[in-house]
């Protein structure tokens, strides 16, 4: 029986936090030097040094529970695919599916709808750990949260800009919803590490989060004139440990420089 | 699901995004001081995007965006006529007393 001095967070799941946030900076980072406008450009690498950042405070926490073999370099850089827990929908590449071999430009409307889909969710799970009996997470919480209601602002601005945009604009967005939205079903079927972290107590509760999150995307597609996409289907299953065939080639780069020179120091 | 193709009109207004003045109030008390500017879509737009352009480290407490076309200025050439006559006139200047200590920002 633990007090709510010494209540921590279990290692997995704050593996599963650190690994969700740290595949989607690297995913946002792809547009760095690349975005649609200069400004928007700035506006995308500032989201994922956000996550970058919040990454880092995560896996320092994780380390000092892993042992002292672990440090936040270790693991980022020495996992491969299999021992990652992020969701399946931050490390879907920035379009939707195509053949095999085919080749496609990054998509805004996709980056977007899913920036807006995801940090709908963090926001409500930040503000759950905001209130954690462990300290450390809870501080960690407490910095998330303000990043991750700005990211949310920012893409819901774009979902309803581009939304009741042009002809274009608007069949992109649908497009990007109705191929991301199934990915979300992922949210709310707890992986044995958010099982673990319930039952421990630290303040993660996934019931309470969908409602909120639901009327959330209810308003901004209705003030987005989109049309509600069902969440069916295949239910992906990333914070569990099975991936889709993208995570292996983010990774590959990500990781390409640590594993080439194991000592280098910058 | 069948996406439009990108035509040039389709792209036209993103390049055409009309341009913005940004002033930054760095602190409390302080005057809000023109930075830059930026092109954006609309006020708010413009107001978000000035917050990731020049705040990003953590320059600011309060934004203003004002249209560029909204900004009359004045023409380089009337500058002789415009600001040569103060040139001499030092008087204007209140450096003949001292500040008290109290007086805080001036």
């Amino acid at each position: 029986m633990s007090t709510a001095a010494n209540t921590l967070a279990p290692l997995a799941y704050v593996l599963q936090l650190a690994d969700t946030t740290l595949v989607l900076g690297q995913r946002n980072a792809e547009w760095c030097g690349h975005g649609p406008a200069l400004e928007e450009d700035i506006a995308l690498a500032n989201n994922s040094l956000d996550l970058i950042g919040q990454a880092r405070l995560l896996y320092s926490l994780a380390a000092r529970q892993a042992g002292p073999q672990a440090s936040e370099d270790s693991l980022a850089y020495w996992r491969g695919p299999e021992a990652f827990r992020n969701y399946t929908l931050v490390e879907l590449p920035h379009h939707g599916p195509m053949a095999p071999s085919a080749r496609q430009d990054r998509d805004f409307a996709t980056t977007m709808v899913r920036n807006f889909l995801f940090s709908n969710l963090m926001v409500g799970v930040w503000a759950q750990l905001e209130h954690s009996p462990d300290q450390q997470l809870a501080a960690i919480a407490a910095k998330a949260i303000k990043e991750t209601r700005y990211h949310l602002r920012h893409a819901h601005d774009w979902v309803v800009r581009m939304g009741d945009g042009t002809d274009t604009s608007h069949a992109r967005a649908q497009a990007a919803l109705d191929h991301l939205m199934p990915y979300t079903q992922e949210f709310w079927r707890p992986s044995a590490a958010e099982q673990s972290a319930m039952d421990a107590g630290i303040g993660l509760d996934l019931d309470t989060l969908q409602a909120p999150w639901q009327q959330q995307v209810d308003a901004t597609l209705a003030q987005a004139q989109l049309k509600a996409s069902p969440s069916s289907g295949f239910v992906s299953g990333g914070k569990n440990g099975i991936h889709s065939e993208h995570l292996s080639y983010l990774l590959g780069d990500m990781q390409s420089l640590a594993r080439a020179h194991p000592q280098a120091v910058w | 699901m069948s996406i439009p193709p990108q035509t040039p009109e389709a792209l036209k207004p993103l390049s055409e995004w009309p341009l913005w003045e940004v002033f930054v109030r760095s602190k409390q008390g302080l005057e809000h001081k023109h930075c830059g500017s930026l092109h954006a879509s609309d006020a708010d737009h413009a107001l978000r995007l000035a917050r990731d352009v020049y705040t990003r480290r953590q320059e600011g407490v309060s934004i203003w965006v004002v249209p560029s076309s909204a900004i009359t200025a004045s023409e380089p050439n009337d500058k002789a006529e415009f600001f040569d006559p103060s040139g001499d006139k030092i008087y204007r200047h209140p450096t003949f007393y001292a500040i008290p200590d109290d007086v805080g920002h001036m």
